[in-house]
């Protein structure tokens, strides 16, 4: 398997406290990596690095091969790497459709000033992207409207209209009712299967890790203290007791 | 969608009939669309978010590019004139705007307005190039070739005025309906999103504000061309301050809006004028305030909303 993401000593800090302590880290192309760990231990941080929102201080960030360290996040997106948020990143003005016709639109960067949106972009991929996140009948409600878990599938449909090799979510699940959860990731991962997407999801449930992974990093002090199958680092004396608070 | 169509002809029918049968009417009209056309610049800008209290630096550009022009062509056909006046602003509007747009909010605000304010004072201490505060005359230029005389002319701008109106906006609705139009309307929600979707914020800013320039560049050069005469209060931040109070006041959801806010505005001021000499100010004021608090997002974002509900209630 190809190497997607490859970082190369990888170090940043905000002032003394130090997010990413010289990380070494590699995801092949068909992983789904789910990285654990403590508020505040780092996890995000190396997201907005890897996806060009923050600098590191020193080392590298290959993506399929290529240097990303210095490019900003839409030069990175545009090499193949989807992104969702924490806090869904939605268009809350306009309506469900329109958010995937833009994201549609942003795919091919060609944003005309004559046609209308939804002239421009593949109408039957929209509506397949709706069908997918099962959101056809919210389509023209406007996503300030959307429940939480809706919001979270929205953001994720939109990074997926891209087409891109690699997803990155970062909490997909959080904010959304328990009994909510597992039913949101099925819908997540169905998309990612049939489009054949590499993923790596921030996770704090550990049934949702479970389930969902093929592959667990676990992030302690800006470092990755235990990495491998998901039975593997949940066996770990050091991540039951740092990181599941399991003693 | 077919009630707005009418309301437009009617409207268009109006000011021609008006503008024809009372002549002296007829520069008010052209005044008010040229107002109305600026305030339009400026809702472009609104859409994303953001308010240039400085845009009336584009109509100064543009006017004195007409005033130097017809001073050292006095050939130039009046279309040539309005044509180089709104290209210059466009190109003004592309060189500001490259570093504008960098900044967001108060800061996008007030760099305009300072950036206006330089100019003001330029167009009005270099007296041997811009005449200072008299300003320059533009003898009255031939349009299409053909001399007027007065009348003539005004009726032939009042045309000219409202074809540039009706093109435009209708353009510019289409742009808003647009990819381009759409993810400038991002801008306002969510900037992270837009470049996680591979696009450049401040690419997409820099075109509306370009935009936003030249529309509000044509309505200067317009005003120069009719007026016959260009002075540095084109320029001014209180007339920047009432492009922003009509884009408010009519909303950003639809061009109707710069329209609108324009008559209720000019008639607000014509009222004020006449009954409440003095305080006019006041009563604008007033009604800028009452439109916030009843109808946030403007007179066309009233509109609209009633429309959304007739159509659910005949759905």
């Amino acid at each position: 398997m190809n190497p997607l993401v490859r970082t190369e000593a990888l170090k940043l800090a905000f002032g003394g406290v130090v997010a990413a302590d010289g990380i070494d880290f590699v995801l092949h192309e068909g992983e789904r990596l789910a990285v654990i760990g403590a508020n505040g231990a780092g996890k995000t941080t190396f997201i907005n690095i890897c996806t060009g929102f923050l600098k590191p201080t020193s080392g590298k960030v290959y993506f399929d091969g290529r240097d990303v360290t210095n490019l900003v996040p839409r030069e990175i997106v545009r090499l193949g790497l989807g992104r969702s948020f924490q806090l869904p990143q939605l268009f809350l003005d306009h309506t469900v459709r329109q958010c995937l016709e833009l994201a549609a639109a942003g795919r091919s960067n060609k944003l005309g000033w004559f046609a209308p949106l939804s002239a421009v972009v593949n109408a039957g991929e929209v509506d397949h992207a709706l069908e997918l996140v099962g959101m056809r009948e919210r389509a023209n409600d406007p996503a300030s409207t959307l429940p939480e878990g809706q919001r979270k599938l929205l953001d994720v449909a939109m990074a997926l209209m891209l087409k891109p090799k690699l997803l990155i979510m970062d909490e997909p699940t959080s904010g959304v009712a328990s009994e909510d959860k597992h039913e949101l990731m099925a819908t997540v991962m169905r998309a990612l299967e049939e489009r054949k997407v590499t993923s790596w999801f921030v996770e704090h449930d550990v049934d949702i890790v479970s389930r969902y992974a093929t592959r667990v990093a676990a992030w302690i002090a800006g470092k990755i203290a235990a990495d491998g199958p998901p039975a593997q680092v949940m066996a770990s004396p050091q991540v039951r007791r740092e990181v599941l608070g399991i003693s | 969608m077919m009630m707005i169509r009418i309301g437009i002809a009617v409207a268009v029918a109006a000011c021609l009939a008006l503008g024809l049968a009372v002549p002296w009417i007829k520069t008010t009209v052209i005044v008010g669309v040229c107002y109305a056309l600026a305030a339009l610049g400026v809702t472009v800008l609104l859409r994303a978010g953001q308010i240039s209290f400085g845009h009336a630096m584009y109509a100064i550009i543009a006017g004195y590019t007409v005033g130097f022009l017809a001073r050292a062509f006095p050939q130039l056909d009046g279309l040539v004139l309005i044509f180089a006046g709104t290209l210059s602003s466009l190109l003004a509007g592309a060189v500001i705007g490259l570093f504008v747009v960098r900044y967001r909010g108060i800061f996008f605000g007030m760099l305009n307005l300072a950036i206006s304010m330089v100019l003001y004072s330029l167009a009005s201490k270099l007296f041997d190039i811009t005449g200072g505060s008299d300003g320059l005359r533009i003898t009255r230029p031939a349009l299409l070739g053909y001399e007027f005389e007065r009348a003539g002319f005004e009726s032939a701008m009042l045309v000219l005025t409202l074809v540039c109106a009706l093109v435009l906006g209708w353009w510019v609705q289409r742009y808003f309906k647009s990819a381009a139009g759409e993810a400038l309307a991002g801008v306002k929600t969510n900037e992270t999103r837009l470049e996680y979707l591979g696009l450049s914020t401040y690419r997409i800013l820099w075109n509306g504000y370009v935009l936003s320039a030249g529309l509000v560049g044509l309505s200067g050069s317009l005003f120069a061309v009719v007026q016959g005469l260009v002075t540095p209060e084109l320029g001014y931040w209180l007339r920047s301050g009432e492009f922003v109070f009509i884009a408010i006041l009519g909303g950003a959801s639809h061009v109707l809006g710069a329209f609108l806010g324009t008559f209720v505005f000019e008639c607000v001021r014509l009222v004020a004028a006449a009954f409440l000499t003095g305080v006019w100010q006041m009563l604008l004021g007033i009604t800028l305030i009452v439109v916030i608090l009843t109808a946030p997002s403007g007179i066309a974002g009233l509109l609209r909303l009633h429309t959304i509900r007739v159509a659910r209630q005949t759905a």
